[in-house]
């Protein structure tokens, strides 16, 4: 499903990795591992093309991504270490327009379910909310998002408690299940069931 | 594609709601601004009526210019940024939709209390509707303009002195042209030129920056 192929990454004119492929075929976890500044951040904003490689190529369905573009973009979640969402709106906004942008309808039964899976607030503006729920609610679009095949998580477990880190290593298992391919980046042990890592 | 492009329209106002003293900022600063030449040069009639048009643009620029700053800065923070580059919608719309979003929180109002201003430079009330009109075609472009570069100076140091560098020059013809309408229909000339060229000068704005505004979002996101 997604190729990268002979990878090379530059930052700040240190060279972070260099001649790195992988390949994630559907219903696969993959997990980077890593020191600090080994490059996982980069990587991953190669992979969702965020960021262009100094050379090498990433590839969906065979096509490279820098042609496909919004029609790659809607294939994939990409959440990275900002939680990319608004303190001064509710859950329930920053949830509702996250998937509007996205492309992924929503109503209100399926918002109040994803964020309920979460046990985030829905009321209060997310700055009243703590660092760990700010968190959860933007974690809480994976839970509308089962349909999008790919999904690029950047240290998805930082600031969660034991429950919920259970409930998303419970939920990125049913995605591969699903058929879908995640690939994410992860500091503490992560306890998903055949997640192939790869180490830079 | 226009659902998205109302949903960052409909976002940014919402936000604008929440925090209503940032979008007083700039008006404060439009009525500041504009106040302090009257009382700066004195009650001198045939003088104030002479630099009226040229002082409210001037302040007009200054003000968009001020909210122009946090325009991409918040977005870029918090990582709705990335999100949106990694949308379903081409990011030219949603830079389109940004730009028209931010006209319509820091240039509408100033189109709407331009006329109010004019009274303290003893403006004939027949040139309210021309500077109002002035400023309503020529508000969007600075909006759209100053987004180019508020998103080139993106995640810069010293962003905010490069932004108004580099947009306060390209903002000279708006400047020309709106302030020149209002001159023109002063002395009974007809601002009917100046205000074509104005939307002319928008239309060209809305058709190229957005798609500009998208290329340079995505250099300064590297």
């Amino acid at each position: 499903m997604l190729e990268a192929r002979n990878l090379e990454c530059q930052r700040g004119g240190r060279v972070l990795f260099r001649g790195l492929s992988l390949a994630a075929a559907p219903g696969e976890l993959l997990r980077i591992a890593g020191p600090n500044g080994a490059g996982k951040t980069s990587l991953l904003r190669i992979l969702c093309g965020l960021l262009t490689p100094a050379a090498g190529e990433v590839r969906w369905r065979g096509a490279p991504i820098g042609a496909l573009k919004e029609d790659y973009a809607r294939h994939l979640v990409y959440l990275g270490h900002a939680p990319a969402v608004k303190d001064d709106l509710t859950a329930t906004e920053n949830l509702d327009i996250a998937c509007r942008l996205a492309g992924v309808e929503t109503t209100h039964r399926s918002l109040a379910e994803a964020l309920g899976r979460f046990g985030v607030p829905e009321g209060p503006p997310l700055k009243r909310l703590s660092q760990g729920q700010r968190r959860r609610a933007a974690l809480a679009r994976l839970v509308l998002s089962a349909a999008v095949p790919l999904w690029l998580l950047d240290e998805p477990l930082t600031a969660l408690d034991t429950g919920a880190a259970e409930g998303l290593e419970r939920m990125l298992t049913e995605h591969a299940a699903r058929g879908g391919a995640v690939v994410f980046t992860s500091h503490q042990d992560v306890r998903v069931e055949h997640a192939r890592m790869i180490e830079l | 594609m226009l659902a998205a492009a109302r949903t960052i329209v409909y976002r940014d106002l919402l936000l604008a709601l929440r925090r209503r003293s940032d979008v007083a900022t700039a008006l404060l600063f439009f009525v500041i601004v504009t106040s302090l030449f009257p009382l700066g040069i004195g009650a001198e009639p045939n003088l104030l009526r002479a630099i009226a048009p040229g002082a409210i643009w001037v302040a007009a620029l200054l003000s968009s210019l001020l909210s122009l700053g946090r325009l991409f800065a918040d977005d870029h923070a918090d990582g709705t940024l990335e999100q949106m580059l990694l949308g379903a919608t081409p990011l030219g719309v949603v830079a389109a939709a940004k730009a028209l979003a931010h006209w319509l929180v820091s240039g509408l109002p100033l189109v709407a209390i331009a006329p109010l201003i004019a009274l303290q430079y003893d403006l004939q009330p027949a040139l309210y509707g021309v500077l109002a009109l002035s400023l309503a075609l020529g508000t969007p472009v600075l909006s759209l303009i100053g987004a180019i570069g508020a998103a080139l100076t993106l995640g810069l140091r010293a962003g905010g002195v490069l932004l108004a560098l580099l947009v306060l020059p390209l903002y000279v013809p708006v400047l020309v042209m709106g302030a020149g309408a209002v001159e023109m229909a002063a002395s009974g000339l007809g601002a009917q030129g100046q205000l074509l060229l104005l939307g002319a000068g928008l239309v060209l704005a809305a058709a190229f920056a957005p798609w500009a505004i998208a290329a340079a979002l995505r250099i300064s996101s590297e």
